[in-house]
């Protein structure tokens, strides 16, 4: 399943926000997309996963999702959006009772995510017993419980520190190595971009639009911390980005 | 800086940290309570404090277990706690009920929180009256009296405790798909529960007092009866017994909700 973006233009009141963004999601590739501050990447994920409306233009999906999917476009939060009264294993289940699915059924599955996110020993532990990295693993898994069709992941590493948000984006290398999924990718960290993107979109100051698309070739796993030709596409892409955001900066916020 | 450099001079850093973290004492309540008693007993005693002024705590105590002896404390007891608890039960649970529809309805909202505003402030013992004409001089309208007394309390709390709940978990609820059903009772519910329990608190202690209230229109028996035929006859070791029930019946309600509220809320950082 695909996913098509055709002529999105949001704006609240006066204030344009998004214009004229176009592009496609392919299926089995991470599409990042990076942009200053306030340009509208996060409110661009809300259109795609159905939280919001554009003013004009549509989300359009190409094909059926898979059969098997509950949730065909799941979001990963910032603030991992975790129910803290319930436990890991719990706030799996959360997602799959409302399909009917539970006892054994529900186990099997959230035994299944917990060992693919390696959390298989935490699945009885509470949110507040876990670090940030360990919360942001179980939203990970709660994701992949319900078996997406695209995984949008809204700054899923912003709220980590710098050594967690590596083991993370390793996870995820590995995650999409051992079975390939589709995800658009918001984040504001050029290095997450270039180390998981098969393509990034650059989205300009407010209002947004897309500035330039950079495809990288190189295999995700083969795409280690340091790498120099990916050093070099992240410079790349600060040149792109950095006058964006220095004018970005100093925008007042009046939305 | 007046003073030289020395770097022989050896000082600790003044430590200024600290407090402002509330943490568990079990026993100081207890203890502010038996020095108080022993202040009364002991004033009373030397006849610092006259009897008119105060009764003897030890006299309370005597009187006290004539009631219990006599057997009058279940007499009197029992038909106010069936009171408390039927009143409050309807008015907690309509409350509870009315304020998350407020809080999730903006219609409700707009339409019933001016209501509640200008019901709030209306002194409920004064409606006494009315709701004998109401619903008859017997339990009903002691029902109904209490359960108005803690209604809005109760509306307020949860509303506002609905307000609070984490906006992000419920898209988060909605961007899975969840019902609308599911997400009130499974998100809001729970994340609203903190606040609801502690208004609780709140209208429990009200229901209390309107309970005496209650009681001093056409009760033969009940705590809030006993005071009143007590005080107009002067007798304060009887008035003072039946305040110190109501007074254990106000801790066990707020050590209830407090064993609640760490049953429930385990989960809370």
């Amino acid at each position: 399943m695909d996913i098509q973006l055709s002529n999105i233009c949001h704006s609240y009141g006066s204030v344009d926000v998004i214009k004229n963004i176009s592009c496609t999601i392919k299926s089995g590739k991470i599409i990042c997309i990076v942009g200053p501050s306030g340009c509208g990447k996060s409110t661009l994920l809300r259109f795609i996963g159905g939280l919001e409306r554009p003013t004009s233009g549509e989300v359009l999906q190409l094909g059926a999702a898979p059969q098997d999917s509950l949730n065909p476009m799941t979001f990963v939060f910032q603030d991992f959006a975790l129910l803290p009264w319930r436990t890991v294993g719990g706030n799996i289940s959360l997602v799959l009772e409302d399909h009917g699915i539970r006892g054994p059924k529900a186990n099997k599955i959230i035994d299944d995510v917990l060992s693919r996110t390696n959390l298989a020993d935490f699945r009885n532990a509470l949110p507040k017993q876990l670090s940030g990295g360990m919360k942001q693993r179980v939203a990970i898994a709660r994701a992949l419980a319900v078996n997406p069709a695209v995984m949008l992941l809204d700054e899923p590493l912003s709220a980590l520190d710098s050594q967690t948000r590596e083991l993370l984006i390793d996870d995820l290398v590995d995650l999409w190595t051992k079975k390939p999924f589709t995800a658009v990718y918001v984040t504001h960290n050029l290095e997450e971009a270039v180390r998981l993107g098969h393509s990034i979109l650059v989205l300009s100051r407010r209002p947004g639009e897309i500035r330039e698309v950079v495809t990288i070739d190189i295999p995700l796993k083969d795409r280690e911390y340091g790498n120099v030709e990916l050093e070099k596409q992240r410079k790349y892409l600060w040149e792109i980005m950095r006058n964006e955001a220095k004018a970005a900066d100093l925008e007042l916020i009046n939305v | 800086m007046s003073e030289e450099y020395n770097p022989k001079k050896l000082a600790a850093v003044k430590y200024r940290g600290g407090g402002f973290a509330p943490t568990h004492h079990r026993w100081v309540g207890l203890a502010v309570f038996i020095v108080l008693i022993l202040m009364v007993e002991l004033g009373t005693q030397t006849g610092f404090i006259s009897n008119l002024t105060l009764p003897k705590p030890s006299d309370v105590l005597i009187t006290f277990s004539e009631l219990y002896n006599s057997g009058l404390l279940w007499l009197h007891l029992i038909p106010s706690l069936s009171r408390l608890a039927i009143g409050s039960i309807i008015g907690i649970s309509l409350g509870v009920s009315v304020g998350i529809m407020i809080g999730l309805f903006s219609y409700v909202r707009a339409g019933l929180v001016p209501l509640v505003a200008a019901l709030f402030p209306i002194p409920k013992i004064a409606l006494l009256p009315l709701f004998v004409i109401w619903f008859g001089i017997d339990e009903a309208s002691k029902y109904a009296l209490i359960a108005f007394g803690t209604f809005t309390p109760t509306v307020v709390a949860t509303y506002g405790a609905v307000d609070n709940v984490d906006r992000t978990l419920i898209r988060m609820g909605q961007s899975f798909g969840l019902s609308w059903f599911s997400i009130v009772r499974k998100i809001v519910f729970p994340g609203a529960l903190a606040g609801i329990l502690s208004g609780l608190r709140i209208s429990i202690a009200i229901a209390i007092i309107l309970l005496v209230a209650a009681e001093m229109l056409g009760a033969e028996y009940g705590i809030g009866a006993y005071i009143l035929e007590a005080g107009s006859l002067y007798d304060l070791e009887r008035l003072f017994a039946g305040v110190v029930i109501l007074s254990v019946i106000g801790v066990l309600m707020s050590a209830f909700i407090g064993y609640f509220e760490r049953k429930l809320l385990n989960w809370r950082v």
